[in-house]
């Protein structure tokens, strides 16, 4: 009992960082139809940023995830600009393969610029894990649990009540209309991919103090969002939230009763079985595609 | 392309070997030829019937592992009391084995993932491959997961004027992969020009339209991601009967993107496209080999993926084509030009 207690109390804390993955994943796809390649790349960066800041320039821990974050969004803004903005009206095959030259360079110049050694990034909280009831957890987890519930109500409150959030909303539903609304397009693009990236971006900076940093850690982090994201129905920000903590509680179980070694299969696994069963998502009512 | 270039290409390909010396540019050019195979395949699922399979190197490491176990000899316990041996079997043998096997992994991946489309379709063929590669990985009783099958008897064992020195090995596995490479060719060939063909392409431009004059759409897309399967399934047997070495990584992402970019490159929905991207970008990598770390080459790789989607969105063979076709039509303009005022001057002259 307390080791199913323990199994569930990780699956809570990693799928708050998949969560975050998620959205960020989703929220770019609903509104602009791209599939983010580059998506793990934006985790990998986020994580390297910290190792930067935090270990290498000796800044405060807290305040280097700020500046991670504010990097990814620079960073993703760069991109949508860069690439993004010029490729309007193209198919979703195209986008794609342009994000997957992105992903390509991206991850390839993190190896040259880190090289392929792993790094740790320590976590200034006390070792003692915090125990209650006979379950125990460390506390430097218990921080990302915080800050990625944090940072996933935050978005969501961006996205319902305020003015940029609205007009990203209308997008989502209907963009000729939203432009013709007087809503600009390219702006909320723009600021799309951005906070997508940033999202991701946060969950590296809070995933990789906690594993380690290596320039391949988006490799399956990129194909764990898709799995949140297809989980939840692309698109669907609230089902890509859902769709973190069942990865994660599939994950944490799978690992916990079937076998470790296929701990990252059950991702996949999922995504195969959600797909075959029920296409739209789990979570999803109704679903706008193409 | 006319079928006089098509014999002076093959007749060079076959006597290659007359002017080549250098082991070196032996084994580029197989393992060009090898993904080459590889993008062919992925081409007739990718360029005729438009789905873009993210997955396709599953079917290549499926083929290698097959075609390498079953050389090998393998057991595989069952039930307590009893276990599937399979003796080492000849390699011709083992590569037939990879054709079905493989064939039959596209079977099942196709019935399954057509019920979904476009990005969908991607992620599930993605996350077959990543399946496969961790099953690879993990099942260490059969495939020996990190540790890699060794000693993979090459191609041309039991030809005896082969197995003499490494050129000669060299020069079986090169006819070897010709040979093969077109055999793919021409059944690719065969199957895009035909009825299914064309349902094919149907189907790729206006999916509803198909199905609405009788095109039975599952069926196509099933049959085509067999016969591409089967192919892959093919390359992945030569490779591991050439490098005679599979581990997981032959089920890396990467590989699939090699192959995805030699397709986009030279032109999807093309039959001479995969082999102009395979030309290209399989010559790339060893003429930067020496000059550029293998990062920047990938860099390298990406921009110009990138630059492929912004500039020749259709690819090289298509590009080509075109210009040719103007540059005929402008001759022809000229030429007809030059008779027209002729005429008339001599008209005048009258």
């Amino acid at each position: 009992m307390d080791q199913l207690l323990q199994h569930l109390l990780n699956a809570l804390i990693l799928g708050s960082t998949y969560a975050l993955l998620g959205i960020g994943l989703t929220f770019i796809f609903g509104i602009m139809r791209v599939v983010n390649f580059a998506h793990g790349e934006l985790y990998t960066f986020g994580a390297y940023m910290v190792y930067l800041f935090s270990v290498l320039l000796g800044v405060n821990f807290l305040l280097s995830i700020v500046i991670a974050i504010v990097l990814g969004i620079m960073l993703g803004a760069l991109l949508e600009w860069v690439l993004l903005s010029r490729l309007r009206g193209a198919d979703i095959d195209t986008t794609m393969l342009v994000m997957i030259g992105a992903w390509i360079i991206m991850q390839n110049a993190e190896q040259l610029i880190w090289s392929g050694v792993a790094k740790s990034i320590p976590m200034p909280f006390p070792e003692e894990p915090l125990s209650v009831g006979g379950v125990s957890v460390a506390w430097s987890r218990v921080f990302v649990f915080a800050v990625a519930i944090l940072l996933i109500v935050g978005s969501q409150t961006l996205i319902q009540r305020t003015r940029l959030g609205k007009a990203m909303r209308a997008t989502f539903q209907d963009r000729d209309t939203a432009s013709l609304m007087g809503i600009n397009i390219n702006m909320i693009y723009l600021a799309t991919f951005a906070l997508g990236s940033g999202l991701a971006a946060a969950a590296g900076a809070l995933l990789g103090p906690i594993f380690i940093v290596m320039p391949t850690m988006g490799n399956l982090a990129v194909v764990k969002a898709f799995a949140i994201v297809i989980l939840g129905g692309l698109g669907n920000m609230k089902g890509a939230a859902l769709g973190g903590f069942v990865l994660a509680l599939v994950e944490e179980l799978g690992a916990g009763y079937i076998s470790s070694g296929y701990r990252d299969a059950m991702g996949f696994l999922l995504i195969i079985l959600v797909l075959m069963v029920k296409p739209t998502g789990l979570f999803a009512r109704t679903e706008r595609i193409g | 392309m006319n079928t006089l270039a098509k014999w002076l290409i093959v007749a060079f390909l076959v006597t290659v070997p007359l002017w080549l010396g250098n082991q070196y540019q032996y084994h580029v050019l197989i393992m060009m030829g090898i993904f080459t195979i590889g993008a062919m395949s992925l081409n007739l699922l990718l360029g005729y019937t438009g789905q873009l399979s993210l997955g396709h190197v599953a079917f290549f490491g499926i083929g290698a592992y097959t075609s390498s176990l079953v050389s090998l000899g393998f057991d595989l316990q069952l039930t307590d009391s009893y276990t599937f041996v399979v003796e080492p079997k000849p390699v011709w043998f083992a590569f037939f084995c990879a054709l079905i096997v493989s064939g039959l992994c596209g079977w099942f991946v196709g019935k399954l993932s057509f019920r979904v489309r476009g990005a969908y379709f991607v992620i599930v063929t993605i996350s077959f491959a990543e399946v496969v590669r961790l099953v690879a990985l993990n099942w260490v009783d059969l495939t020996e997961g990190p540790m890699a099958l060794n000693n993979i008897p090459p191609l041309a064992s039991g030809v005896p004027w082969m197995e003499a020195g490494a050129l000669s090995r060299r020069v079986a596995n090169y006819y070897m992969v010709l040979a093969v490479g077109l055999v793919a060719f021409l059944i690719i060939q065969r199957l895009v020009q035909s009825r299914v063909g064309r349902a094919m392409i149907a189907l790729r431009e206006n999916e509803s339209l198909a199905k609405s004059v009788g095109v039975d759409v599952t069926r196509y897309l099933v049959l085509a991601a067999i016969t591409s399967a089967a192919i892959a399934g093919a390359a992945g047997a030569l490779y591991a009967h050439y490098v005679r070495i599979v581990d997981p990584d032959v089920f890396l992402f990467i590989y699939t993107v090699t192959m995805v970019i030699m397709v986009i490159s030279g032109g999807k929905g093309t039959l001479a496209g995969p082999l102009v991207g395979g030309l290209i970008f399989g010559i790339l990598p060893e003429l930067t080999r020496g000059h550029m770390l293998p990062e920047v080459q990938w860099i390298v790789y990406g921009a110009l993926m990138i630059l492929i989607v912004f500039f020749l969105p259709q690819g090289i063979v298509p590009a080509v084509q075109r210009g040719w076709a103007t540059w005929q039509k402008r001759r022809d303009q000229s030429a007809r030009d030059t008779s027209a005022s002729n005429g008339r001057r001599q008209e005048v002259a009258r």
